[in-house]
Formats: structure tokens, C-alpha cells, sequence
């Protein structure tokens, strides 16, 4: 089996891209797709902190790791369809997806 | 404070070069490795579709790069012994989300989308700088907690998962369920008005 530290990593090394996506990227849907990789990054995150958790209680196996990646996928999907049909507002009105041209808040 | 995490690191890194995850898994069960080969592979698949989300030139590529590591976290999650979280990644992020986005590029396709404007080298060396601190920050912060050698899993079967849901986080349930329904007829709304004024 693989030890926890392995899965941190391949998280850790996610989270990074994300950021560096976050950093440099312009065009919202690069920046929709950074957050979506950070997001995953957290997700693997609390399922690998979930497994390995030593059996503190005797109530058993503990579930909540697994159950709040549930509730959090379900969450990255809605933010995914607003993010979404903002950028295909903006385009219409702007013409441009590009964030740094994106500086008024009226429609 | 960050003293003693980096000491904490140090004094745990040597003993995790010591034992090879190889070597105990052939202790124990005396069968190749195969979980191993599995765990790279993905590894590679999920970085490699992060990259190729955020680098592609096209951006209808890069939303296919992203479909991939999204399935390589999945795969991530199969070998956590997380079957269903598994499965429900797949369902929604693959089956949904990577889809919606695809759609998305597809239908309004433009000059503008498919092309990006080429990132400046200094942002992108400051993209990276800032990119491989937060990794290393992470990775240090988790080395530092006691679990971070540990390869005792704990799996949990999913009736756990579904009683969990419906008792303890039945609340938590309720308020996304209406989060999504709220963000749905968002994003409806906001095409919609857009629509009018095209007309």
C-alpha cells in the first residue's frame, strides 16, 4: 500500500499548479480550470487525512473525510455552472474573456 | 512555530527514505507490487492533465487535459480504498463539469478563446516561484503532523457514508441542495436576460 505521504505530495504538487495557473494565467476559463485543479488538491487532501486517521474511538471506521469531498464535489459543480455562465455573459458583453479587461461591474 | 515544523520535517524525513513502500508491500504480502506501478501511472496522468489544462494552446484541449487529471484523481481515490467517492467523481466532475465546460468552448468557440495571449516570462517565473513555495509549504505542514509515514488505512464502507449523510449531516444536505438549486437558476437567469437584450 501506499503510505499518506505519497497522496499529500501528488496533492501538494496539484495545489501548486493551481496557484501557478491562478498567478499567471488571464483568460477566465484557464483561471476556472485552476481553481477546479485546487479544488481537487483539497478533495484528495481530506479522503488521504480520512483513510489514515488512527482509530481514535471505538465507534469504528470514521466517514466524514469521504462525506465532506461528497458535499464538496457537489459545491465545485454549482460554482463550475455559475463561473461558466458568467464568462459566457461576459463574453457577450465584453467580447473578451480576458480578466484584466474585465473592470466594470455594469452590464 | 515554523522552526520547530521544519526541525519536526527533519527529524521524520530520513526514516521515511528508510522504509520503501516496495519492500513492505512484498513483506506482507509477498505479491508484485502492482498497486505501485498503478500509483505512478496516475500520478503522471494527473499532473501531466494539469499541465496540459493550464499550458495547451488550445483551450478545448486543455479542458480535455483537465477531464484527465480529474480521472486520475479518481484513480487517486480507487487506491484510497473510496470506491463511491470515486464512482461520484467521476459521475459529476468527468460527466458533468468537464462536459459543461467542453459545451461551453465548443458552442461560443472564438479567436479569442482558442488563442491566449502569451504570458509574460517574468509572470510566468513568478507563477512558478509562487507555485512550487505553496507545494513545498504544504508538504512541510504535512510532514509535520504524525500520520504523514503512516500506511495503516482505515476504509470505511459506504453505509457509514450514507448514514453519516442522512443523520448527522442531513442539515449540510439540505443547504447544498438549495445552494445548487440557487446556482442553477442563476446561471439560467443570467442567459436568459443576456438573450433578451440580443433580441
Amino acid at each position: 500500500m501506499n503510505s499518506l505521504a505519497d497522496f499529500v505530495l501528488v496533492s501538494a504538487i496539484l495545489f501548486g499548479i493551481g496557484v501557478y495557473g491562478l498567478v499567471t494565467k488571464r483568460n477566465a476559463l484557464r483561471l476556472l480550470f485552476a481553481v477546479e485543479l485546487m479544488i481537487n488538491a483539497a478533495n484528495l487532501n481530506f479522503v488521504a487525512f480520512g483513510q489514515y486517521l488512527p482509530l481514535a474511538q471505538a465507534a469504528g471506521p470514521s466517514a466524514v473525510g469521504q462525506t465532506f469531498v461528497l458535499f464538496s464535489i457537489a459545491l465545485a459543480a454549482a460554482e463550475a455552472a455559475v463561473i461558466l455562465a458568467i464568462v459566457v455573459v461576459a463574453y457577450r458583453l465584453h467580447q473578451d474573456v480576458d480578466v484584466s479587461e474585465l473592470n466594470s461591474m455594469k452590464g | 512555530m515554523l522552526s520547530s515544523t521544519l526541525l519536526t520535517c527533519w527529524r521524520f524525513r530520513p526514516r521515511r527514505k528508510a522504509r520503501s513502500t516496495r519492500s513492505s508491500w512484498t513483506q506482507r504480502r509477498g505479491s508484485p507490487p502492482t498497486a505501485d506501478a498503478i500509483f505512478l501511472g496516475m500520478l503522471a496522468v494527473t499532473v501531466g492533465g494539469a499541465i496540459m489544462a493550464l499550458e495547451a494552446k488550445e483551450i478545448v484541449y486543455g479542458a480535455i487535459g483537465l477531464a484527465g487529471s480529474l480521472f486520475g484523481v479518481a484513480t487517486l481515490f480507487f487506491l484510497l480504498d473510496a470506491p463511491y467517492v470515486a464512482v461520484f467523481q467521476i459521475a459529476v466532475y468527468i460527466g458533468a463539469v468537464a462536459v459543461l465546460i467542453l459545451f461551453t468552448v465548443m458552442l461560443v468557440r472564438q479567436e479569442k478563446w482558442a488563442k491566449e495571449l502569451p504570458t509574460g516570462s517574468l509572470a510566468r517565473v513568478a507563477g512558478i516561484a509562487t507555485g512550487l513555495a505553496i507545494a513545498v509549504a504544504i508538504a512541510l505542514a504535512a510532514a509535520a503532523t504524525g500520520l504523514f509515514n503512516s500506511t495503516t488505512t482505515n476504509p470505511a464502507d459506504f453505509v457509514r457514508i450514507g448514514e453519516l449523510i442522512s443523520t448527522s449531516y442531513a442539515p449540510v444536505l439540505e443547504v447544498l441542495a438549495l445552494v445548487l438549486a440557487a446556482s442553477i437558476v442563476a446561471a439560467l437567469t443570467l442567459s436568459k436576460v443576456e438573450r433578451e437584450e440580443n433580441a
